[in-house]
């Protein structure tokens, strides 16, 4: 049940990244040049998927339990941390050189572009990596 | 240049936001797409079906635009391999080091006002577009 309940959702938030078009390369690394080839429409998708998520997250967590878990699981740490900006920075520099964050990348590695292909493991591993750094800090 | 397509990006952000509130209501959970990626990589805890289910969900996606529109889904990847194996590394080790993504920081954390998550977005924004300005405009 897990299972496909996640599989539904996935398809969905995918359907919505190509629909967008955030899963072109091209259009993300245009809306971050803001000095050259603009292209304004990734903040339509950001605003989008905000107001939707903002009112959505309000009826949901009105309710005393998700519908197939015993408790909501929300992120409880209020300080800004080194780690976090760190981690922002260099997840945003590699934004930056590629055009892809996690989503996207995973939802068009079917489609075979080699660059995708390259992309995908190397992310992979440096989750790997990461994961495996922040345990040894006795976190998570 | 690409187009800009306000409507499209829009409509798909608002059914990226559908889906995290879909997975808030269905499993208490923040749809953060680094997040559950990394929870299919070893050590697994707490299961793997739900990462699976939401990576293939994803990886579905295009095919199932392509099958609904009839038209081919549009994207232009950098084949310099090199530079996608590092953007992938930085994007995998950021995300996680700085526990989140564009969906995670960008639409959950934003929609549910975190403080940390509009640090972390306001920071991979500008560590984006200050890559792209120097990719495109000073070294280019």
């Amino acid at each position: 049940m897990t299972f496909l309940i996640n599989l539904a959702i996935g398809l969905l938030l995918g359907t919505g990244l190509v629909v967008s078009g955030m899963s072109d390369p091209a259009k993300v690394l245009n809306f971050l040049d803001i000095a050259g080839t603009w292209d304004p429409s990734l903040a339509f998708v950001m605003g989008g998927a905000v107001i939707v998520a903002f009112l959505g997250f309000r009826l949901v967590l009105g309710r005393p339990a998700p519908v197939f878990s015993d408790a909501f699981q929300l992120p409880q740490r209020k300080d800004i941390d080194a780690r976090l900006v760190l981690g922002a920075a260099l997840f945003g520099i590699g934004w930056g050189l590629g055009g892809l964050c996690p989503g996207p990348a995973l939802a068009t590695v079917g489609l075979g572009a080699p660059g995708v292909l390259a992309f995908v493991p190397s992310m992979l591993a440096g989750m790997w990596v990461a994961r495996r750094l922040a345990d040894g800090q006795g976190d998570r | 240049m690409t187009e800009f397509t306000p409507i499209a990006s829009l409509i798909g952000g608002a059914l990226i936001g559908l889906a995290a509130v879909l997975l808030m209501l269905m499993q208490g959970r923040i749809a953060g797409i680094s997040g559950i990626a990394s929870r299919l990589l070893p050590p697994w805890r707490g299961g793997i079906a739900g990462p699976l289910g939401f990576v293939l969900g994803l990886a579905a996606a295009p095919f199932a635009v392509m099958l609904a529109t009839g038209a081919p889904v549009r994207q232009a990847v950098s084949s310099n391999l090199a530079l996608m194996v590092a953007a992938g590394l930085l994007v995998g080790f950021g995300s996680v080091w700085g526990n989140g993504c564009t969906s995670g920081h960008g639409v959950c954390g934003i929609a549910r006002l975190s403080r940390r998550s509009l640090v972390a977005t306001a920071v991979f924004m500008a560590a984006g577009i200050a890559t792209v300005f120097l990719v495109r405009h000073v070294w280019g």
